[in-house]
């Protein structure tokens, strides 16, 4: 009854806002009315919407615990939260952020609606597991809150031994569980993506023409099969010693601890990357459609995705210089690490190129991958400067890392995402929002951010230790500097859900190519119909093929 | 019977290998016992990846994934000896 009720009030042309429109009647947005028809959908766009929709709750979830942490810090004392209370909020803050919001962000959002569009096909190879990624997502998702309400954990989102062994107090066990369970959503989405970009691209649709968001999302996908089950075993082994006894992490049973730093980083150093190399192609893709030129160095750009996820393995011991590891093990780490840093030089190059004399359009999707670039850029560069082994020992485990993390994780990623929300929006909604409110969210969130994390930089390059919540007096100027940004940041990232809600019911209607962007994504109705391309496409055309417009000078 | 045939020849030689391990047990020590083992131990897996798990039917592509887990295993094995074959004692 509910449900008829609504489609009434959705079609009814009386009233306030635009009337639906033909591409929305036949759309996969109307496929359907009830609740079951979105909780047993196996159409990758309705997925991707289920996780949107997730994904961004657990997103303020998580900045919700960012917002207790940075208020607590305006003042050297512990005014808000208790010395145990603040381990539970960074430990949360960060778990959830981690394995809730950006792993599965970008990859199961945008990936999951534009990879069947963009590649031809109809569908992922495999319809039902894409389903089921969710339902272990929402599982896993359901112990995380479980363990919030029962309390917390405190041991960091690394649950590094023996905090997380010996000497656990608070959920421990839950919380590893609520990884361990994610962990397989993450495997068999990349599965899926891996098997889909292999089989199901359209004729002509060769490896040179695909677009450089499925080269970064292929990429993305080897990490999460390639690593993530080395996470599932590292946490199984902290069950199997905590259950069982069996000597694995502890001394006293003949283990050893530093052995955990090694299983968890060969994972986490490829998740940093799993939750970069999606917003990397994302910016490609508005790179190119602000530009409207091809890339420049296609075959680089993508390339450099694959280095990207190769050589990403091959550094974890770049987080274990301080921590008992052999020196000559910290020197060939420190080599590696450098190394992994020349293929995003490549990438970041290779966007400078393809804007170089481009007509740039500085519509919100490119304002936000502008900001991107240059974020992305200071938190490569300070990650060079961490894998110096003589710095390292400085600023490890100081606010420096901190800032370094989130200059890439949230400067870099949650731009891109909200980026790719821009850029995508009219295609997955079919509505035109509000360019005047994004541009001033995309300069919001840039301030914003800027105001938060770059003070971290100094406070940690001063001595400030990351992970506590009682400091020097003299730390306290920068502190109110970072909160104070914070409190923009926060108030940014609300902003675009006000404009682009308010755009499903107001805004006018989209058209098949707002951008005039290439792709094949945007030669079909917005929003797509329920089976995407009324009949398949034959792709002959090099990807990007904009005709260039270049500006008028001088050379 | 000639698809069962090659099988039971392969199950035939995992365990005349299964028996070369355990004697080797006995009779070696020391390093030497470690590296029959091991030796012992690939070929076995190389058996059963080959036939059992029916790579040999299969193409390029396929191979290459089956054996992306083992070489995966052995970065982390090589990378993280770099550091525990060097730690200093002290
Ligand atoms: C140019 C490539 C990069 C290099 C050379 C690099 C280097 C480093 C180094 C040496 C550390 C350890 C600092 C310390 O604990 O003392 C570190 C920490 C970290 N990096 Fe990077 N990084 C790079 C890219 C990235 C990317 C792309 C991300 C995320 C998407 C990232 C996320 C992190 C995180 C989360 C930590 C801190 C982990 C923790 O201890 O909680 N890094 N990085
Ligand atoms: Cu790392």
């Amino acid at each position: 009854m509910t449900s008829d009720h609504m489609v009434d009030a959705a079609s009814h042309p009386a009233q306030p806002g635009i009337a639906e429109t033909a591409e929305e009647r036949v759309s996969y947005l109307r496929a359907g009315h009830t609740l079951g028809s979105w909780l047993f959908t196996s159409d990758h766009k309705r997925i991707a919407i289920l996780y949107f929709i997730s994904v961004t709750f657990f997103f303020f979830v998580g900045g919700a615990a960012a917002t207790l942490m940075r208020a607590d810090l305006l003042t050297p004392q512990a005014d808000l939260l208790s010395d145990e209370g603040y381990n539970r909020a960074f430990t949360l803050h960060g778990v959830i952020m981690v394995w809730f919001f950006l792993i599965p962000s970008i990859p199961n959002t945008f990936g999951n609606f534009l990879v069947p569009l963009m590649i031809g096909a109809r569908d992922l190879a495999f319809p039902r597991l894409n389903l089921l990624s969710w339902y272990i997502y929402m599982l896993g998702g359901l112990f995380t809150i479980y363990v919030l309400i029962a309390g917390g954990v405190d041991t960091g989102w690394t649950f590094y031994t023996p905090l997380s062994s010996m000497f656990a107090n608070g959920n421990v066990v839950l919380a590893a569980t609520a990884v361990f369970i994610v962990g397989f959503s993450s495997i068999l989405t990349g599965l899926n993506f891996i098997v889909t970009i292999h089989k199901l691209r359209a004729p002509g649709m060769t490896w040179g023409r695909l677009p450089l968001f499925i080269w970064s999302l292929y990429a993305t996908s080897l990490i999460l099969v390639l690593a993530t089950p080395i996470l599932s075993v590292t946490l199984a082994l902290i069950a199997a010693e905590r259950l069982f006894g069996i000597g694995v992490f502890n001394p006293s049973l003949g283990g050893d601890p530093l052995l955990y730093q090694h299983l968890f980083w060969f994972y986490s150093h490829p998740a940093v990357y799993i939750m970069v190399l999606p917003a990397l192609g994302v910016v490609s893709e508005l790179v190119a459609a602000a530009a409207r030129k091809p890339v420049f160095g296609y075959q680089f750009v993508a390339g450099s995705s694959i280095a990207i996820a190769a050589i990403g393995f091959l550094v974890w011991g770049h987080h274990m210089f301080v921590a008992g590891q052999s020196a000559y093990a910290s020197a060939i780490f420190s080599f590696l690490s450098l190394a992994v840093a020349v293929p995003s030089g490549i990438k970041v190059y290779n966007w400078t190129a393809t804007l170089y004399k481009g007509q740039i359009s500085l519509d919100p999707p490119f304002l936000f991958a502008m900001s991107f670039i240059g974020l992305f850029v200071v938190g490569g560069l300070t990650g060079v400067i961490l894998a110096m082994l003589a710095v390292d020992v400085h600023v490890h485990d100081t606010y420096f890392v901190v800032a370094h993390f989130h200059y890439i994780m949230v400067g870099g990623t949650v731009s891109a995402y909200f980026g790719a929300l821009h850029y995508w929006w009219p295609k997955i909604i079919g509505r035109r929002y509000s360019l005047a409110w994004g541009r001033l969210s995309a300069a919001l969130i840039f301030l914003g951010f800027n105001l938060t994390f770059f003070p971290q930089f100094l406070l940690g390059y001063l001595g400030m230790p990351r992970r506590y919540h009682v400091y020097p007096p003299e730390f306290q100027v920068l502190h109110v500097l970072s909160t104070a940004g914070a409190s923009i940041l926060g108030v940014a990232y609300l902003l675009p859900f006000t404009y682009l809600f308010y755009s499903m019911r107001y805004g006018k209607p989209a058209g098949a190519n707002p951008w005039e962007a290439t792709g094949l994504e945007w030669s079909i109705p917005s929003p797509p119909p329920k089976h995407n391309f009324a009949e398949r496409p034959t792709v002959t055309r090099a990807p990007y093929d904009y005709t260039i417009e270049y500006e008028e000078s001088d050379d | 019977m000639h698809v069962v045939r090659p099988l039971i020849f392969v199950w035939a030689a995992l365990m005349s290998l299964l028996a070369l391990t355990i004697a080797a047990s006995f009779a070696l020590t020391g390093p030497l016992s470690l590296v029959t083992s091991m030796g012992v131990a690939t070929v076995k897996a190389v058996l059963v990846y080959w036939f059992f798990m029916h790579l040999r039917e299969e193409g390029g592509l396929i191979r290459l994934a089956a054996i992306a887990g083992i070489a995966w295993l052995m970065i982390f094995f090589f990378l993280a000896l770099a550091d525990y074959a060097t730690r200093s004692s002290s």
